[in-house]
Parts: structure tokens; sequence; C-alpha cells
């Protein structure tokens, strides 16, 4: 009975040694609130990608983001995992001109995107992105859902969270006002305004629409294995769950003679 | 004294084996009929488990490795086609990155148990400082390990922690320089870096090895903390502890897979997730979770040379822990007051570890110091005296007859005094 209060007393301490690195990030954020918790088709255990969303999500940052900001890490062909058919991606791929290596005369040579091609960046380099964004460099987009605590309610927060700002406030030059954003002054000008992009699929493209379905892509884009994760992670655990059921009676039957 | 060894063993074939090197009687020794006592609980599990986890920290590393490149302009991105492309990557690297925290996660509840059931104390001494040699390999192996995906935190991380050995006086800028492979932390940091992470777990192998020869020695402690008296309070290892630990590992391994497969980067630092930028420092700069009970003390003191003697300092305290308690009791169960200050200690170590994750200020600057204080009192002040002052409550006869009896005190008042220890 003792060794048992003291393992659960163990266990509870142990807990609040975990939970503690989690808690510290938030206050570290610095000045600006924390954006309000969404719902997320992908939250949660069984929560699964809205493939949907994440499409107009794709077709969000083709024609809005893709202007300043790269991902560098996705090729044409990870499309297939928000349910792109191969014909849909090989027109996208082919859409771009890239890079194709070296002609018979070793001058460089470019050529139409094949689904095995990286996304293609606006800017050759960080030296000429920077350049053309007023000095500010926009951050490449594969991981960055996954750059912040509770990534997915920040960016939301931030494409959402433009505002005047308030009396008193003294912005920098070339800066806007944001809720959100870590410091409140962010580079980037509001990037999403009502009926932006038109959804081939009928849906309205408020700004809070597009941000969802942006975010959507872009925690996609972050974590392209989730679903099969989860999937995989039930599978283990009910396995686990029987394994540890069997050894224990096996446990019970072994040491039946000795107590 | 040549000749070969006698092998029972029926099978021709391994008995041929086994007559020219008897690997097979002595796995049977050690771990078929291996005498051990009776009585452990649960927290006798996590030897095993440590063990359990070191061999999957290395065979996934060994995969990660074939695909991995430890160049500052490949690093990050190798990494990440782990996660996208190569066949269960994400798996893999993901069982690594959580096995390290799994990893610490039973190695402190493994320490604890050794603190609480007093497994140092006399035969054990140099049993137990085995294990804090495993204890600062794993620290360093963790920490060469969290630099290798060249994050923001791995790069700061990897800056602020060489640059601790700066503050030694003299040699202090030499070593820096010897750690960095130039006067920054760059590409041949990150070479040198990845070529110790490789080495150094089979360093760990090798003084697990001795750990487990010392324990094969002198034989397990027990949740009584008295000597085996004879063979009625021994079982043989197999079957009764292998399946006690079998059950132990499913548990285990359900924590593991739960961390792996639904939050698999609850642990990590999300600044992590930026490729590292020599000209971008993070707004703070925080160790993984499991340094920041250490990274709290460091940063207790205003002095640097001061902090950095009592990190290193709180590790080292326990390879003489074993003569600085000076009870002859070794487990809490019969130590009333040192069963209550066990728990303050680990409750220390829990606050500052919460300390270490906020920014040295306020408060958190004040908890640290007081923890820290306690900290080193304890285990220097504390202890010693205690040893002294404490009354004892009555030790059982033996393990056997407090098993039969039932409860933890023990039925038998005659053992009013410890015993002096005799070898077990």
């Amino acid at each position: 009975m003792r060794a048992l209060r003291s393992m659960i007393a163990g266990v509870l301490m142990g807990g609040l040694a975990i939970a503690s690195p989690a808690v510290g990030p938030a206050l570290a954020a610095g000045d600006a609130p924390t954006p309000p918790a969404q719902n997320w088709s992908f939250d949660r255990i069984f929560g699964t990608f809205d493939l949907a969303a994440a499409q107009r999500g794709f077709q969000v940052y083709s024609e809005v983001c893709s202007a300043c900001h790269s991902m560098r890490l996705l090729s044409y062909r990870d499309l297939a995992g928000i349910g792109l058919t191969n014909d849909q991606i090989k027109a996208i791929a082919a859409a771009v001109t890239v890079p194709q290596g070296l002609d018979d005369q070793g001058a460089p040579k470019e050529g139409p995107g094949t689904p095995a091609s990286r996304f293609k960046r606006p800017f050759p380099n960080d030296v000429a992105a920077r350049a053309g964004n007023n000095g500010a460099l926009p951050p490449d987009l594969s991981l960055l859902s996954n750059a912040f605590l509770n990534g997915p309610d920040y960016i939301h927060g931030v494409l959402t969270g433009y505002a005047d700002p308030p009396a008193g406030f003294t912005l920098m030059d070339g800066m806007n006002y944001n809720k959100y954003f870590i410091g409140h002054q962010i580079a980037m000008p509001k990037p999403l305004s009502d009926g932006q992009v038109t959804y081939a699929d009928g849906t309205t493209a408020s700004v809070e629409q597009m941000s969802r379905d942006v975010v959507t892509f872009l925690t996609w884009a972050a974590n392209p294995e989730m679903v099969e994760r989860k999937q995989m992670g039930v599978r283990v655990i009910l396995f686990l769950l029987l394994m540890t059921c069997v050894t224990y009676a096996v446990k019970r039957k072994i040491w039946a003679d000795v107590h | 004294m040549a000749g070969m060894h006698k092998s029972e063993i029926a099978n021709p074939v391994l008995n041929w084996i086994d007559s020219r090197l008897p690997v097979i009687t002595m796995m049977q020794k050690e771990y078929g009929v291996f005498p051990t006592p009776k009585n452990f609980n649960y927290f006798w599990n996590f030897g095993a488990l440590a063990m359990v986890n070191l061999v999957i920290m290395i065979l996934t590393g060994i995969f990660l490795a074939m695909n991995y490149q430890p160049n500052t302009e490949l690093a990050f991105d190798s990494v990440q086609r782990i996660m996208r492309d190569v066949n269960y990557g994400w798996l893999i690297r993901y069982v690594h990155q959580n096995g390290a925290s799994m990893f610490f996660i039973v190695t402190y509840i493994h320490i604890f148990r050794g603190l609480y059931y007093g497994s140092y104390k006399t035969p054990r001494e140099l049993l137990w400082m085995l294990g804090v040699v495993i204890f600062l390999l794993m620290m360093a192996t963790a920490f060469l390990g969290y630099v290798l995906p060249w994050g923001q935190m791995s790069y700061w991380g990897a800056t602020v922690i060489t640059n601790l050995f700066s503050a030694f006086p003299w040699i202090g800028p030499k070593i820096v320089t010897l750690l960095w492979g130039g006067f920054s932390v760059d590409n041949p940091t990150l070479n040198r870096f990845f070529s110790l992470h490789y080495l150094l777990p089979f360093v760990i192998v090798g003084v697990v090895f001795l750990h487990i020869a010392a324990l094969h020695i002198v034989g397990s402690n027990n949740p009584l903390g008295i000597d085996v008296k004879g063979p009625q309070d021994t079982l043989p290892f197999h079957p009764y502890y292998t399946v006690k630990d079998s059950v132990g590992m499913c548990v285990y391994l359900m924590v593991f897979a739960a961390f792996v497969f639904f939050a698999p980067n609850y642990l990590g630092d999300p600044v992590n997730f930026i490729p590292a930028n020599p000209l971008q420092t993070p707004a703070h700069i925080v160790p993984e979770w499991y340094f920041l009970p250490f990274y709290a003390i460091l940063r207790s003191v205003p002095d640097k040379l001061l902090g950095v003697c009592l990190m290193f300092g709180s590790i080292l305290l326990l390879f003489i822990l074993p003569w600085l308690d000076t009870s002859p009791v070794r487990s809490a169960r019969f130590r009333p007051i040192y069963r209550i200050l066990i728990w303050v200690l680990v409750a220390c170590v829990v606050v500052l570890g919460f300390c270490g994750a906020r920014p040295p200020e306020g408060i958190w600057v004040i908890l640290s110091r007081i923890c820290t204080l306690y900290y080193f009192a304890h285990f220097l002040v504390i202890l010693p005296i205690l040893g002294k002052l404490e009354r004892p409550l009555p030790l059982p006869e033996s393990i056997s007859q407090s098993v039969m009896g039932g409860g933890g005190g023990g039925p038998m008042p005659s053992g009013a005094h410890a015993k002096p220890m005799e070898k077990a």
C-alpha cells in the first residue's frame, strides 16, 4: 500500500516536471496576448485533415502567400497528400519553370516542372527576398505551423489580427499593427481581404475562411505524416493494452505460489 | 587451470559451444536462476526499462545516421528529408527524439528508487558510482544529439552550454575553442558533435555492462533494504522477474507510444523548427526539459564560475553520497524523517525545473535560490547529521518473514537497531 502511494505521488511529480516546459514558452512569448484557441479538423487523437479545406488553403497559398513566401521543403508530388490527382499535380507542376541542369554546351537549362520538382521559390535567395520586401525576410512556410506553441491558433490569430494601432502606440516606418504578432509590429501588410480568391467549390472567401483554410494547408505541410501516424498509434496502443493484460495475467499465475 | 568447461546443456551443438565459451551457462546463472529478493515492487522495473531504452536509441540512431548529413548547410534539411521521404523515417526519428525524453524519465525514476531505498549504501557504493557515470554520459550524449538537427535552439543551446566552460580561469577559453573546433559554433562543431554522439552510446553500453556486473556481485537491494538471509528470501530471476519486467515494459511502451504517435513534439521546443541562424538570437534560450533543474541551479547565482561549479557539483555530489549518508538503515520505510525529506528534495528538483523554464527574474530567482540551497543542504548537511540523530523504526527479521507477515513494518520488534551490513 505504501509503495503504491509513493508510486502515485511519483507519477504526479513526474507529470508536473513534464508539463513545465510546455508552460514555459507560453509565458516566454512576450507581451502579445495568446490567440484564442480554435477548433481544427486535425485536433485530437482521431482528428484528420479536412482535405477540402487543405485544397482551398493550397489555392490561397498559390494565389496570395507564394508571391513572397517559399515552401522549400515541399515537392509538387506531396500534394497527393491533400487529395489532388496525379493529373492535377502534373498540371500544377508544369505551370512553373524550374532549372533543369545543364544543356549540351554546359549552359544552365530551364524547363517545365515535374511532380518531383520542389515548390517554386518566389525569390532566388534570402538577399533578393529582403530586397523585395523592404528589408524584411518572409519566412519559409514549410514548418511554420510547428514553429510556435499552438502554431495553428497563432497563425490564424496573426492572419485575422490586423487592426488599427491603439492610441499612443507608435508604429515604426513600414510596419503594420497586429493584435497577436509578437511585439505587435509586423512587416507583412494585411495579406487577406474578403473575396480575394474565388473558390471552385463555391465557399465564400471571407478572411476568416481563407485563414482557416491556409492554416489547415500549412499544418498538413508541416506534418504530412500525421494521419498515418495517428492511425498507427491507435493500433499500437490497442496492441500494447492487450499485451499488458496478457503479461499481467501470466505474471499473476506465475507469482500465485509465492504470495 | 586450462581445459574445457563442463557444460550441462543437453543440446549437442549448444553443448559444444558452451564447453568452449560458457556464455549459455553464464546467461543461465546471471539471468535464469540468479537469486533475486522476492519482495521487489514495480520500482525495480526501471533498470531493465533503461536498458531497453538504450537499445531502442542505438537501433533508431543507426538508421538515422544513414540518412543524416552532419554539415551546417544540409543538416536541417536532411532531418526533414528523413521525416518526409525516407520510408517510416518519421517513425524512426520520432522514436529517437522522444526516446531521449523517455530515457530521462526512466532514469530519473531509477535514481529516485536508489535514493528512496538507500541502494547506494554499502556494499553497493561502486555500483551506484558507475550509475552516476552513466547518468553523466547520458547527459552529454543527449546534449550532443540535440545539436544535430541544427535548428535555432540546437545552435543557441550549443553556444550557451559550450560557453559555460569559458568560466574556468586560464584553461576555459582553450577548452571552448577545442569544443568548437574554431572560434564559434560552426561546421567543425557539428562534425565533432555528430562523431561523439555516435561514440558515447557505446561507451554507455560498456559502463552499463560494468554496472550490471557489479550488481551481480553484491546482489540487488530491495524495498525493505535488509540483506538477503538465505534461499527463503529469494526467487530465481526467471520466470519471476522476467515476467514482472515484461508487465512494466508493456506499460512503459504505451507511454512511449502515446508521445510518439499523438504528441511527438510536445516535449520539444517549437523554435527548433526554425533553421539555425547565427545572426538572430531566440527570445529565450531554454534547454530540453530534462536539463531544466540543473539550468536553474546554474542561473541561481549571479557569478558565472560559481554557477557552473554548482551545476556540475550538483551531480558530482552523488559520487560521494554513500559516505555523506551516515545512517546504517537503507530503506526510507524505516527512516521516519528521511522519508519526508526525500520528498522535499523531489519537490525542490521539480520546482527547479519550473524555474529553469522561466526567464531568470523576480520570484523565479528567489525560488531557484531556495531550492538550490536545500538541494545542497540535503546532501551535505542534513544527511550526515540525520544519520546520527534519527531513530529508525524496527527492521523486520528477514525478507521472507516480512512477506509472510504482511505489512511494511514487520511483525518482529527484535531488530530494533540496524545490524551492520553483511555482504549478501
